[in-house]
């Protein structure tokens, strides 16, 4: 048995391993965005991070808007099936004051960074980017001349975050994490990042993660705090406990069209509540709305 | 119309990587209906997708259940794309330019963009390993240059060079299914060329609507109208509430 607890509270996690001047990633693609840990990066008024992330998504929308970020690296910066992250636009743009420093991939060029990362190596080579403007957009994107085969390659260097947060469905208090469903690049980013925050629907024993190894995708040993945090993606979603809250990703055009309107979201959403559980008493009937129907899976036998 | 004809572009038993938007909506229809062995691939790690409802966005959690394998995004990227499984790519784009090269990035100069766009994705390689790509996008002026603003997704020529010659391994937009007709890649220039008109429209309104001098195939064809079953299934069964429809 495991003793060493990592349990903490978002703000103790927040407090003593995000930084101000960090690379930060909040990973996860669509599914297990952790926006608990944004809201109290915003609350805590980190500023001056470097953002990374394939898809910046409503959270790093919202995280612009709140001036925590000086740079962006990402590979697709939209509100999918509905259109713009308009926070993200204006800081690109230039009507908003400061511009967002941009570092720009491809989906599968921000995946080998955090590839590279995780296994240690420099960079990592890719067959990508002949005939794209990417690279010119990008010095970071080069090429290396395969020493077998004389062949041209991209390569993208190495993503090493100052800290990862995962949202999981559930880790014992090691971190011993477990996610199912779309996993996205979490694990990779993982192990790329110098400290890891886990963040999970539901606290589980050490035994339960046991009895279904091959279901972790981080183990304990490189995460430095879990937090229990039910409900903590939402608007984002936890597969086998909440849907995705695509009304909000609707609303959200509305909302971050006008700066305004945004500015008074998060004074009544992030700075107006001291935490998740206060978030989710201004959002009555979400599990009336959200919550997860059942579709188990059947098992199988570990047994030798 | 625009749903209908993007299907009609799948064989039954493809594999096909599906993107964001009308794609999804043509992918869906085209499972239903004659392709129901098509292997819907989705960048977010579904791997023989089978939603019950029209997944709002490539993420969807509907994606995943009942799917035959759900995968990390660097195996998909590496072990399914760069290894060469992928038979059809699907890409839409603000941009498609006369060799279809498309734009997703930004609309004026990089540094200083009039408009900025969500960028790349994963577009960029699927453009480039894909066997073959479908171009998805409403025919305008704007839309269709002469030359995009910024290469997000490389089609026959860059620069001049052709896409082979860059060492792309995929054929690239072979067609382009647009509101009015259908475009397609002549096979030794990669010139976009005119295929086919849909029903009432004229070769000179699809000419005015594109920034180059527009050649015509030699057959250009006439597209048939959406069935009956087709138009049942896009607008009562698959996107009811028209997500994708409207517009």
């Amino acid at each position: 048995m495991s003793d060493v607890s990592k349990l903490m509270s978002m703000r103790d996690a927040v407090a003593r391993f995000v930084h101000d001047g960090d690379t930060v990633v909040i990973e996860g693609f669509t599914h297990l965005i952790c926006f608990a840990a944004g809201h109290e990066i915003i609350r805590q008024g980190r500023t001056n991070l470097t953002l990374a992330r394939l898809t910046p998504d409503l959270i790093y929308d919202q995280m612009i808007a709140a001036g925590c970020a000086r740079k962006l690296v990402f590979s697709w910066a939209g509100n999918p099936g509905v259109g713009s992250l308009h926070a993200f636009r204006r800081a690109v743009e230039g009507r908003d004051g400061p511009r967002l420093e941009l570092e720009e991939y491809s989906h599968f060029g921000m995946v080998a960074r955090f590839a590279a990362g995780a296994a240690r190596l420099p960079f990592w080579p890719l067959r990508n980017y002949m005939g794209t403007d990417l690279p010119r957009a990008n010095p970071y994107i080069r090429t290396v001349t395969c020493p077998y085969t004389g062949e041209p390659l991209a390569t993208v260097p190495a993503l090493h975050p100052d800290v990862t947060i995962v949202h999981a469905q559930r880790a014992d208090a090691a971190g011993n994490t477990q996610i199912w469903g779309l996993v996205g690049v979490q694990k990779e980013a993982a192990f790329a990042s110098r400290r890891v925050i886990v963040v999970v629907e539901e606290l589980v024993d050490e035994s339960v993660i046991r009895s279904d190894p091959n279901r972790t995708l981080i183990p304990g040993m490189i995460v430095d705090a879990v937090v229990l945090e039910p409900w903590g993606a939402h608007p984002s979603y936890a597969q086998g406990y909440y849907d995705r809250d695509n009304d909000f990703y609707v609303a959200w055009e509305r909302i971050s069209r006008d700066p305004g309107e945004l500015r008074r979201y998060l004074d009544e959403f992030v700075h107006g509540v001291p935490d998740r559980a206060a978030y989710l008493e201004k959002h009555p009937g979400l599990e009336t709305r959200l919550q997860a129907k059942q579709r188990r899976s059947s098992g199988v036998n570990y047994g030798f | 119309m625009m749903a209908t004809v993007a299907a009609r572009e799948l064989a039954d038993g493809e594999v096909v990587f599906v993107g964001i938007g009308l794609p999804n909506l043509a992918c869906n229809l085209a499972r239903v209906t004659h392709a129901p062995n098509l292997v819907l691939i989705y960048e977010s790690g579904a791997v023989g997708a089978v939603p019950e409802r029209l997944p709002v966005s490539i993420g969807d959690p509907a994606l995943v259940t009942g799917s035959l394998m759900v995968c990390g995004m660097a195996d998909v990227f590496q072990l399914i794309l760069q290894n060469g499984r992928i038979d059809v790519g699907f890409l839409g784009g603000a941009q498609v330019d006369r060799y279809g090269n498309i734009n997703t990035t930004v609309i004026g100069p990089y540094e200083r963009p009039r408009v900025r766009l969500p960028g790349s994705g994963g577009a960029a390689e699927i453009a480039i390993h894909a066997r073959r790509t479908v171009v998805v996008s409403k025919l305008s002026p704007r839309a269709f240059p002469e030359q995009v603003d910024f290469v997000t997704s490389p089609g026959h020529r860059s620069g001049g060079v052709r896409r082979a010659e860059l060492g792309m391994p995929g054929a690239g937009p072979v067609r382009v299914i647009t509101d009015k007709a259908i475009l397609a890649a002549d096979a030794v220039a990669g010139e976009l060329i005119l295929a086919a008109l849909y029903p009432g429209v004229t070769a000179a309104e699809v000419k005015a609507s594109v920034g180059w001098p527009l050649e015509s195939g030699r057959d250009v064809g006439c597209v048939d109208p959406p069935t009956a079953r087709d138009l049942e299934l896009l607008r009562c069964v698959l996107d009811p509430k028209k997500l994708y429809l409207r517009g």
